[in-house]
C-alpha cells in the first residue's frame, strides 16, 4: 500500500473518532460529559477488540482501557454468554471487572457490519453522574464491596436492531439518582456511535473494506515500529520507582505501587511485583485501568504517538495478579480511575525520567482534588451537591519549571470559577490562591498547588473528599526536592481538625461559619537546586513564591531585603555543594 | 457621496491598501510592513497608491500592533489591585495544561505576582457588600505600584459584574493618583461573571493600551503633518470600527482584529453575490484561519483566546486557527509514516524555495515542485533557489525512504495536508452545529486559493468562491466595515426569576450606551441598527447558546420560546422540564456606513488574459495546464481545469475536472 493512502486512511479513522467525541459532548446533557469531556470514543477490531483508533479529545484515562472492554464483550459473545450482535444493536456495560474503570464509566458498543459481516466495533464510554450506590455520584470513600458503589451491568443490548429496550431502561432508571436526566445522555451516547457508523461507512465506500482492513493492519504495525524506535533510544537497563496512595479510605495505611521498568531489545516491560495486596476500601484498580494508566503515562511522555493497539504492543505490561492493581470481584474500585491511575502514571514517570532525563518531568500533583459539599440551602429551599476539583503543581523538567494549578494527569477538565460556585451554592471563598512554597526545589522547580478556603454560609451540610498525595509530596527527581503534600483542614466552631486519612473522608458535618481549607500538592523539583540560577531564585522570592529563608535553605541563595542576590553570601552557602 | 476612503490593513508581511476614489474607481497598493513602527508602512501604502493623506477624506485602519505586542510580550508594565485572597487568580487560571498529552509547558501571566496587590473588600454573588472597601489601602497600593514603575493599572474585584460600586470607587481614588488614563476597571470592559476570564481580559487591555495609544497618536500626528488632520476609524475584533480617539480605552478589542476584517470583507462580498453560507479559509504560512458565515452573518463568539492561558472574553468574530499552512514541514516519523506538520518552517527560515536557509521540505515547496506555483514569480527574498534543489530535498527526505519519485512525494504531501486541513475545518463547523457541505468555501490569503479546490473536494463542498482580490481581503474589510459597539451585562438568573420589564430595561440602557459610543466619533453613518442577543443555558449547563432577540422589549415568554427554538435547532432536543437561565444580555449597535459597491473592484478588466501553458502535476501525472492572468478575465469568462490563474496577490489552481466562471463582481465561482 502506498504511503499516501496509508496516511490518509489513518487520518480518516482518526477523524471518525474525533467526530464521535464531538457529537457525544455536544449533545450530552451532563456537565461531566458536555463540559469536562469525561468520555471517549473509538474503533475496535472485530476479532479481539484491539484498538484501531480513538478520539484525540477523549479523557486521557481511557487511552488503553476500552480495548479490554471490547475484548471481554467479544469473548462473552463467542462463549454464548451474551447474545450475538445484529445491525443496529448497542450493548451497554459498566462492569469494572470486564475491562472497565469504575461503575460510573458506562460503555456503549455497536457492531459495524460491511455486507453483512462484522467489520469492527464502535465503542464509547461516558461518565454518568450517578449509577446508584451508597453516596450520590458514586465516590464513596468507605465502600468495602462493589455493590455499595452502584448498579453493575453486564453486557446487555440496550438497543436491539435500532430500538431502545424500554424494560432494560426502566431497570436502570429505577436504580440511579436523577434518572429523568439520563435519557438525554443515553441518546447522546448512542447518537455518537451513529455518527461514527456513518463516517466510517463513507471511508469504506471510498477505499473498500479490503483496503481498509489492510491499512488498519499496517497502521498498527507502523505504530508499533514507532514505539519500538522510541524504546530503542533508551539504554538497556532496569529502572525502579515507588508511588504511594495515602490509604484506601477504610484502613489507614499507605498502599504501595512498586514498579520496575526494563528495556530489553525493542520491548519495555512494566512489572508491579511488590505492590500492596488488594485493599478493603475503594482504592483498588481493575486490570484494564492499571493497563490504561501505564499507556497514559507513556502517551504523556511521547504525546505524538497515535492511540492504537500497535503503539502499546511493545509495552509488556505484566498483569499484577494478587495486588491492589488487579482487583477482582467484589473489591470496591471507585477510586481507581481518578486517583490510583494517577499514582501508576507517576511511577511510570519516575522510572522513565531515569531513562530519558531530557524528556520526562518530575512527579506532578497527580490528584483530581475532588471535594464535594452536599446540603440544603434554606434561602432557596433546595438541596444541592457542590463539586470542587482543583489542580496542583506539575513537575519541573530539563527545560523549564513546572506548571502551576495543572489539571489532573488523567483529566482535561477545567475548574469552575469562584464566582460561579458562589452563584449556585451557599458558600463564600475566603481565598483562592497560589500555594506559596509548594513547588519542590530544583534546578527547575515544581509548579505550585492551590490554597483555597471556603466557608459555609447557610444551612447544614456534609463535606467529602477523595484526594491523594497527603502523606508524601510528589517526588522530585535527579536531585530535586519533593513538592508539598496535599493538606485538608476543617475549621469548625473555633477548632481545627485534620481528617484521619488526610486526603479522604466523607460525611463531615458542617454548620454555617465553618470552613474547609484545602492546599493541593506542588510538583516535584527537577535536578539539583544548587544548579538553579540565583537570579531566578531571587525573582521567586520577590514574587513571594518562597521566603528568603527557603531560598537559602533549599537553593543556597542569599536574597537581600531588596530582593537581589547577595553574591558573596550565596557563594558561601553554595560552597562545597555539587551543582 | 463623493468621498475618498482608504482601507489600510497592516499584516505580518505586507501593508495593504484598497481605496475608493470620489468617482467610485479603485486604487490598490501593497507595500512591506514596517514592523518597528507600522505608521511608516501606512504612509508608504498611501504613497504607493498614488495619492496623499491630504487627499483622503477618511482612513479606516486595521493594525496588528496589539496582536504582536501580546504574542511577543512587548507590553506595558501593568499593576493589579484586587480583592484580598484572590491576587493569584490570573496566574492559576482554570486548571488546564497547554496540550491534552504531555506534562510540560509553562505559562506566565501578563501581570507578574509582585505587581498584583490585594486590598480588603468583598461583594457576594448577589452584589451585597461582605467587606467594605479599604480606601486607604487602594491609595497606598496604587502609589506603591506607581513607584515600582507600572504604567497601566487594572482594578479587578470579585463579583464586580453584580455590583461595580467598589471598582468604581477604587477607580476614582486611583485616578486622583495615576498620572495617565491607563486605568482599566474589570467590569467596565466586560460585565460578565468568571473572574479569571474577566480579569485576564482586563489585563490584556491594560497591557496593550499604552502601546496602542502611542501608536495611534504617532500615526495621527504623521497623517496630520501630511495634511490629514481627521480622526481615523480603527478595526476591532468584532468586525466593526471605532474612532481612533476612543480606541485605546478598549484596546483589547483590537487584539484579534486582523482575522475579523477578512471575514467582514468576505461577508460583504458574499452578500453582494447572493451567497448566504460560506466557510472562509485564509491560509497563511504557519496557520489557517477558518470562520463561518451562516445566513449572511459572520458568527460571533465571546470565548476566544489569543494564546494558551489568555482568554479575551469580548464579543469577536469567531475565527478559529488551524495549525497548518504553507510552511508546514513534511517528514517521516520513526514508524515510517508520512507526516505533515505540526512543525512549521514559519517565515524564518521559511520553505526551502524562499532561500532564507530552510532545508526541510514544506507544503509550499511541494506546490513549487509540481508547477502549481510559478517559480519565476515567487516572492523569494533571500537566495535564489532552483527547482532542482527543492526536488532533491523531496527525494532525500520523503521520496527515497518511501519509494516514490520526488513528484509523487510532493503530491502526497499536498494531499495529506489537504486531508488534515479538511478534517480540522469539519470539526470547526460541526462544533457549531453546521454540516460544512451546506456551505461554499471562500478562499483568500496568499495560499488559500492554491489549495481551495482540492480542499473543497476533500470536505465535500461543491462550490469554491475566490474574491477578485484574495490577497487584499483584510484591507477591503476595513473599507466595508461599519462602526460597532457591543455592550454586555450578566444576569445569570432563572428566566422565571427575572421581572417582566427587567430585560427591556437592561436592553434600553445597553442600546443607549452603544449608540453614544457609535456617535462619539462623529464619523459619517447612514443609519444605526441595534441588535440584541440573549446568551442562555439550561440550569446546570455551562455552555451558552446565543439567542437573537427579535425585539428590544421581549416578554419572558418570548425569550423562553426563542431559546427553546435555538436549542432545538442546534441539538435536536426539547427539555421542557428544565429551567432556562438567562446568563448574559448583549446589545450590538452598528452604525452603517455608505455601502461600498464591489463591482468597482473588478472594473476595467482588460488585456490578454491567456498567458500560455505550464506543466502542473496532479493525480499522479503531469498535465499541460493553461495559465491565465486573473485580473484580465472579463465577466462571464469560463476557465476549465487544469488551469492556473495568476494574479499579483495570489495563485489559484483549478484541478483537472473543475471549472470556473467569473461573475459580475469579478469573483471566481469554481465548481469543484
Amino acid at each position: 500500500m502506498d504511503a499516501l493512502t496509508l496516511a490518509v486512511i489513518q487520518a480518516g479513522l482518526q477523524q471518525v473518532c474525533n467526530e464521535m467525541d464531538l457529537a457525544f459532548s455536544r449533545s450530552a446533557f451532563s456537565p461531566v460529559i458536555a463540559e469536562a469531556d469525561d468520555r471517549s470514543d473509538g474503533i475496535y477490531a472485530a476479532e479481539d477488540g484491539a484498538l484501531i483508533a480513538q478520539g484525540e479529545g477523549g479523557l486521557p484515562v481511557f487511552v488503553g482501557a476500552m480495548q479490554h472492554s471490547a475484548g471481554h464483550l467479544i469473548r462473552l459473545i463467542g462463549e454464548g454468554a451474551v447474545a450475538a450482535p445484529e445491525a443496529g444493536d448497542i450493548y451497554i456495560v459498566n462492569d469494572p471487572y470486564l475491562g472497565g474503570t469504575h461503575l460510573m464509566d458506562v460503555r456503549f458498543a455497536r457492531p459495524f457490519f460491511v455486507d453483512g459481516e462484522l467489520f469492527c466495533w464502535l465503542q464509547n464510554t461516558g461518565h454518568w453522574p450517578d449509577t446508584g450506590g451508597m453516596v450520590p455520584g458514586g465516590f464513596s470513600a468507605h465502600a468495602t464491596e462493589v455493590e455499595q458503589e452502584g448498579l453493575r451491568l453486564p453486557p446487555v443490548k440496550l438497543f436491539k436492531r435500532g430500538a431502545m429496550d424500554r424494560e432494560i431502561l426502566s431497570i436502570i432508571q429505577s436504580n440511579i439518582r436523577v434518572a429523568e436526566q439520563r435519557i438525554g445522555d443515553i441518546k447522546a451516547q448512542a447518537a455518537a456511535l451513529l455518527v461514527g457508523e456513518k463516517r466510517l461507512g463513507e471511508l469504506v465506500a471510498r477505499y473498500g473494506a479490503a483496503t481498509l482492513k489492510d491499512a488498519i493492519a499496517l497502521i498498527r504495525d507502523r505504530a508499533a515500529e514507532r514505539m519500538r524506535a522510541e524504546i530503542r533510544r533508551m539504554p538497556a537497563a532496569t529502572w525502579r520507582a515507588e508511588a504511594f496512595v495515602d490509604s484506601d479510605g477504610v484502613v489507614n495505611e499507605p498502599l504501595r505501587i512498586a514498579l520496575a521498568v526494563t528495556r530489553q531489545g525493542d520491548t519495555l516491560t512494566f512489572d508491579f511485583t511488590g505492590s500492596s495486596k488488594p485493599c478493603a476500601g475503594p482504592m483498588n484498580s481493575v486490570w484494564a485501568t492499571t493497563y490504561s494508566a501505564v499507556c497514559l503515562g507513556v502517551k504523556h511522555i511521547f504525546p505524538d504517538v497515535p492511540i492504537n493497539a500497535g503503539t502499546f504492543a511493545p509495552l509488556n505490561i505484566v498483569r499484577p495478579e494478587g495486588t491492589f492493581l488487579d482487583a477482582r470481584y467484589p473489591r470496591p474500585v471507585s477510586g481507581c480511575a481518578a486517583e490510583v491511575s494517577q499514582r501508576i502514571a507517576e511511577a511510570v514517570f519516575l522510572c522513565l525520567v531515569q531513562a530519558l532525563p531530557e524528556e520526562v518531568t518530575a512527579a506532578p500533583a497527580g490528584t483530581s482534588g475532588n471535594f464535594a459539599l452536599g446540603g440544603t440551602d434554606p434561602a432557596r429551599g433546595a438541596s444541592y451537591v457542590m463539586y470542587q476539583i482543583t489542580g496542583g503543581g506539575y513537575g519541573g523538567n530539563a527545560h523549564e519549571d513546572g506548571l502551576s494549578n495543572g489539571c489532573s494527569t488523567i483529566g482535561i477538565s477545567k475548574t469552575a470559577p469562584v464566582e460561579v460556585m458562589e452563584q449556585y451554592y451557599p458558600v463564600l471563598f475566603r481565598r483562592f490562591a497560589l500555594r506559596e512554597g509548594s513547588g519542590g526545589a530544583g534546578a527547575h522547580r515544581g509548579g505550585f498547588g492551590v490554597h483555597y478556603e471556603v466557608e459555609l454560609l447557610r444551612g447544614e451540610a456534609r463535606a467529602s473528599f477523595v484526594m491523594d498525595h497527603g502523606r508524601f509530596g510528589p517526588p522530585g527527581v535527579l536531585g530535586g526536592g519533593d513538592g508539598a503534600p496535599n493538606e485538608v483542614r476543617i475549621h469548625r466552631g473555633g477548632t481545627t481538625t485534620i481528617p484521619l486519612h488526610l486526603s479522604k473522608d466523607q460525611g463531615i458535618a458542617l454548620s454555617p461559619g465553618d470552613r474547609v481549607e484545602v492546599m493541593t500538592p506542588g510538583g516535584g523539583g527537577y535536578g539539583a537546586p544548587y544548579a538553579r540560577d540565583p537570579a531566578l531564585v531571587a525573582r521567586d522570592v520577590r514574587r513571594g513564591y518562597y521566603t528568603a529563608a527557603q531560598a537559602a535553605a533549599s537553593w543556597g541563595v542569599a536574597v537581600t531585603a531588596e530582593g537581589g542576590v547577595d553574591e558573596a553570601a550565596t557563594a558561601a552557602l553554595r560552597k562545597g555543594r555539587a551543582a | 457621496m463623493t468621498r475618498r476612503i482608504a482601507g489600510i490593513d497592516v499584516g505580518g508581511t505586507f501593508t495593504d491598501l484598497v481605496m475608493q476614489e470620489a468617482d467610485g474607481t479603485i486604487r490598490i497598493a501593497k507595500v512591506p510592513t514596517t514592523s518597528a513602527n507600522q505608521a511608516g508602512g501606512v504612509l508608504a501604502a498611501i504613497e504607493a497608491a498614488g495619492t496623499t493623506p491630504a487627499a483622503l477624506d477618511l482612513i479606516v485602519h486595521g493594525t496588528t500592533a496589539t496582536t504582536n505586542a501580546v504574542l511577543e510580550r512587548k507590553l506595558a508594565k501593568v499593576g493589579l489591585i484586587t480583592t484580598a485572597g484572590f491576587r493569584d487568580v490570573l496566574e492559576l487560571g482554570r486548571r488546564t495544561r497547554p496540550r491534552a498529552y504531555g506534562m510540560s509547558g509553562s505559562f506566565e501571566p501578563l501581570i507578574p505576582r509582585e505587581w498584583r496587590r490585594e486590598v480588603p473588600e468583598r461583594m457576594d454573588a448577589r452584589g451585597a457588600v461582605v467587606t467594605p472597601l479599604d480606601e486607604a489601602a487602594v491609595a497606598r497600593e496604587a502609589r506603591a505600584l506607581l513607584a515600582e514603575g507600572c504604567e497601566a493599572l487594572v482594578i479587578h474585584f470579585l463579583h464586580a459584574y453584580a455590583n461595580p460600586a467598589h471598582e468604581l470607587r477604587a477607580g476614582e481614588i486611583v485616578r486622583s493618583i495615576w498620572p495617565n488614563a491607563y486605568v482599566t476597571l474589570g467590569h467596565a470592559l466586560l460585565s460578565e461573571f468568571r473572574e479569571y476570564e474577566r480579569g485576564t481580559t482586563a489585563s490584556v487591555n491594560a497591557a496593550v493600551q499604552p502601546v496602542l495609544d502611542r501608536y495611534i497618536r504617532h500615526l495621527q500626528d504623521r497623517l496630520a503633518e501630511a495634511g490629514h488632520p481627521r480622526d481615523l476609524l480603527v478595526m476591532n475584533g468584532n468586525g466593526g470600527t471605532v474612532p481612533a480617539r476612543a480606541v485605546a480605552q478598549e484596546a483589547a478589542k483590537t487584539v484579534m482584529s486582523g482575522p475579523a476584517s477578512g471575514v467582514m470583507a468576505a461577508a460583504a462580498t458574499l452578500a453582494q453575490s447572493g451567497v448566504r453560507n460560506a466557510i472562509t479559509c485564509d491560509m497563511g504560512g504557519t496557520s489557517t484561519d477558518v470562520a463561518l458565515i451562516a445566513g449572511g452573518v459572520p458568527e460571533v463568539s465571546a470565548e476566544l483566546s489569543i494564546a494558551y492561558g489568555l482568554p479575551i472574553h469580548l464579543p469577536m468574530v469567531d475565527v478559529r486557527t488551524v495549525g497548518a499552512g504553507g510552511g508546514s514541514i513534511a517528514w517521516i516519523d520513526r514508524g515510517g509514516m508520512l507526516r505533515v506538520g505540526p512543525e512549521s518552517a514559519g517565515s524564518m527560515p521559511g520553505p526551502i524555495c524562499y532561500g532564507r536557509g530552510g532545508t526541510r521540505p514544506t507544503v509550499t515547496d511541494a506546490n513549487l515542485l509540481l508547477g502549481r506555483l510559478d517559480p519565476d514569480a515567487l516572492l523569494a527574498t533571500g537566495r535564489r533557489v532552483s527547482v532542482d534543489e527543492v526536488r532533491e530535498a523531496f527525494a532525500r527526505d520523503i521520496g527515497d525512504p518511501l519509494g516514490m519519485t520526488p513528484e509523487q512525494a510532493a503530491e502526497a504531501v499536498i494531499r495529506l495536508a489537504n486531508v488534515l486541513m479538511a478534517g480540522a475545518i469539519r470539526m470547526v463547523s460541526l462544533s457549531r452545529g453546521h454540516d460544512p457541505r451546506d456551505f461554499a468555501l471562500f478562499a483568500f490569503g496568499g495560499a488559500g486559493p492554491l489549495h481551495a479546490v482540492a480542499l473543497a473536494r476533500e470536505i465535500g463542498i461543491p462550490e469554491v468562491f475566490v474574491p477578485f482580490r484574495p490577497g487584499l481581503t483584510n484591507a477591503l474589510g476595513c473599507l466595508v466595515a461599519d462602526l460597532r459597539q457591543d455592550v454586555v451585562n450578566t444576569l445569570n438568573r432563572g428566566l422565571d426569576d427575572i421581572a417582566e420589564d427587567e430585560i427591556a430595561t437592561v436592553l434600553a440602557a445597553q442600546a443607549a450606551r452603544g449608540r453614544a459610543g457609535v456617535e462619539a466619533g462623529g464619523a459619517e453613518v447612514e443609519r444605526i441598527e441595534t441588535r440584541h442577543v440573549a446568551e442562555m443555558q439550561f440550569r446546570g449547563q455551562t455552555h451558552l447558546i446565543r439567542v437573537p432577540l427579535g425585539s428590544a422589549t421581549p416578554s419572558r415568554a418570548e425569550v423562553q420560546a426563542a431559546f427553546e427554538a435555538a436549542y432545538f435547532a442546534r441539538f435536536q432536543v426539547h427539555l421542557p422540564e428544565i429551567r432556562a437561565v438567562l446568563v448574559n444580555l448583549t446589545t450590538s449597535v452598528v452604525g452603517r456606513r455608505h455601502a461600498f459597491d464591489l463591482r468597482a473592484l473588478a472594473a476595467g478588466a482588460a488585456g490578454e488574459a491567456r498567458l500560455g501553458t505550464r506543466r502542473i502535476y496532479a493525480d499522479g501525472t503531469w498535465h499541460e495546464a493553461t495559465i491565465w492572468r486573473r485580473e484580465s478575465l472579463a465577466e462571464g469568462a469560463r476557465i476549465v481545469g487544469p488551469a492556473v490563474l495568476q494574479q499579483a496577490d495570489a495563485t489559484i489552481i483549478l484541478e483537472p475536472g473543475s471549472d470556473a466562471v467569473v461573475d459580475s463582481l469579478g469573483n471566481l465561482r469554481v465548481r469543484a
